[in-house]
């Protein structure tokens, strides 16, 4: 790794001090776990965890047509979403397989932020400027912004604690302003753990300060940091797409589940007319939840057979610590691809039953 | 970190290798405190059956964390008599306690010499150390 620029997040002297194993991650040195997954992962499903995730980058779009120039570059219709609110959606190349997936934050029509992964940021960039349309400009701002995920059951109770009861009340998948010892904040009720709760965005001066805030007001609410591993068997409980595993520039977002996301009647974007054709000629196979029994987990680049033949692959898999349950994201052939298809995934020589199964894997009740 | 008991000896894979007390030729297996650690909590532990052959430097099962899979190599040759059945209900053992409840497995080897070239607990240390940076 001493050839690749790693750089700290403004909070990287607080991970140190909370004994975080850090990890180079998208190019950024990233605690990947504190006490452990299991106990990280059991804080956020059962009190509330705070992430770094300050190397999520953030892309502002600003302009009289702001608007329609991100909208034509993305595979959702922010017509759908009024102001101060949240879209998740895909980002498209011209052949329909994804560039990115994104939040995108609608302040107003002229001024909208969108939310990319940390290992696309250029990528994204670059195709934005490509791609888009005139009316707005496009600021990267990513090294400007820190990122703080508070998520759980009593995430609410906390954010209320920090910036007022009009925190703890805000609705799923809405952004708003707040002030922090004077200092403007973001805060949205986004994540990526199936929980409730939110992500802050901050400058970078006060994310440290912000931090120990949190774990102060939370401490009888049972707060404590949480790691990217964490975040990742929490992310796949849910059954959400990973980006580099689940999607990428060889995947649509149609094969992906993502249709929900992708508006073809909403006009022209970037990919629509591949993403047009496939639809018409019929999707070839489906990203998929997967269950394993009889002791095996799957991984990511384990092959899926039916019968004897490989019909797919493996592209996200644990043991899920809320269920104990091996369960896995894989492209299958379509025909392979419904609720209860009897499955084989090969664990490393060891053949394992394995079945179509309803995500997500884990709800509350 | 955990002290190496002094009472096995130790692979450059994160093993340990014990002389069982009582039969002749046979060692349990098992990995060390510094590799359960590097692993992070383990969930899954794939062993051999009894009866199975292996083979030195060949892997031999599996431990499994949330994130990653790793193989387990044999730091001897022979036939694995005993396999850790607890580790199927209760594969943290290995967390708990790497020397001692989590073991792995037991092998009865053809013959002792197959424990030259293996490291003492101090050696261990210090290879630990080195390999720590």
């Amino acid at each position: 790794m001493g050839e690749v620029d790693v750089r700290n997040t403004a909070l990287h002297d607080v991970h140190v001090e909370h004994g975080a194993r850090i990890v180079p991650f998208a190019g950024y040195a990233m605690p990947l776990q504190y006490d452990g997954i299991m106990k990280e992962h059991a804080r956020v499903r059962e009190h509330v965890g705070l992430f770094d995730v300050s190397h999520m980058g953030e892309v502002w779009f600003r302009g009289p047509d702001a608007l329609n120039v991100l909208n034509g570059l993305i595979t959702n219709d922010l017509n759908r979403v009024g102001d101060g609110r949240a879209q998740y959606t895909a980002m498209c190349a011209p052949d329909g397989t994804i560039v990115d997936d994104l939040i995108v934050y609608r302040f107003s029509p002229e001024e909208l932020l969108v939310c990319v992964n940390a290992s696309n940021r250029h990528t994204d960039v670059a195709h934005m400027r490509e791609y888009a349309q005139p009316g707005a400009t496009i600021t990267d701002e990513s090294d400007d912004w820190s990122q703080i995920a508070v998520q759980g059951p009593k995430a609410a109770e906390l954010l209320g604690r920090v910036f007022g009861a009009e925190a703890a009340q805000m609705k799923p998948f809405r952004i708003a302003s707040f002030s922090y010892e004077g200092v403007r904040v973001l805060l949205s009720t986004t994540g990526y753990t199936g929980e409730g709760g939110g992500e802050i965005y901050m400058p970078n001066a006060i994310a440290a300060e912000l931090w120990r805030a949190l774990l102060a007001a939370g401490e009888d609410l049972g707060v404590g940091p949480a790691g990217l591993g964490a975040r990742d068997t929490l992310r796949l409980e849910m059954a959400y797409c990973l980006y580099g595993n689940d999607i990428d520039r060889t995947t649509t977002p149609l094969e992906a589940g993502l249709s929900w996301v992708t508006r073809l009647q909403k006009g022209h974007f970037v990919g629509r007319d591949a993403l047009v054709s496939q639809k018409e000629a019929g999707v070839p196979r489906k990203l998929v939840g997967i269950e394993v029994f009889e002791k095996g987990i799957p991984r990511q680049g384990y092959e899926v057979l039916a019968a004897d033949a490989v019909v797919g692959h493996v592209t996200s898999g644990t043991k899920s610590p809320s269920t104990g349950r091996c369960v896995g994201l894989a492209y299958v052939a379509a025909e392979h691809s419904a609720e209860g298809s009897e499955l084989i995934v090969d664990c490393r020589g060891r053949l394992r039953p394995a079945r179509v199964v309803a995500t997500p894997f884990y709800s509350r009740t | 970190m955990a002290e190496n008991p002094d009472d096995r000896t130790y692979t450059e894979d994160h093993e340990w290798v014990q002389l069982d007390a009582t039969e002749e030729n046979v060692y349990t297996i098992g990995i060390t405190h510094f590799a359960q650690d590097a692993l992070g909590d383990i969930v899954m532990v794939e062993l051999p059956e009894v009866g199975d052959n292996v083979s030195t430097g060949e892997p031999f099962g599996a431990v499994e964390s949330p994130k990653s899979v790793s193989d387990v190599f044999s730091p001897v040759t022979g036939e694995v008599v005993a396999v850790n059945e607890e580790l199927e209900d209760s594969p943290e053992y290995v967390n708990d306690s790497p020397f001692a409840e989590g073991w792995l497995i037991r092998v009865r080897v053809e013959s002792a010499s197959e424990l030259d070239g293996l490291m003492s607990a101090s050696a261990y240390a210090t290879f630990c150390e080195s390999a720590d940076h």
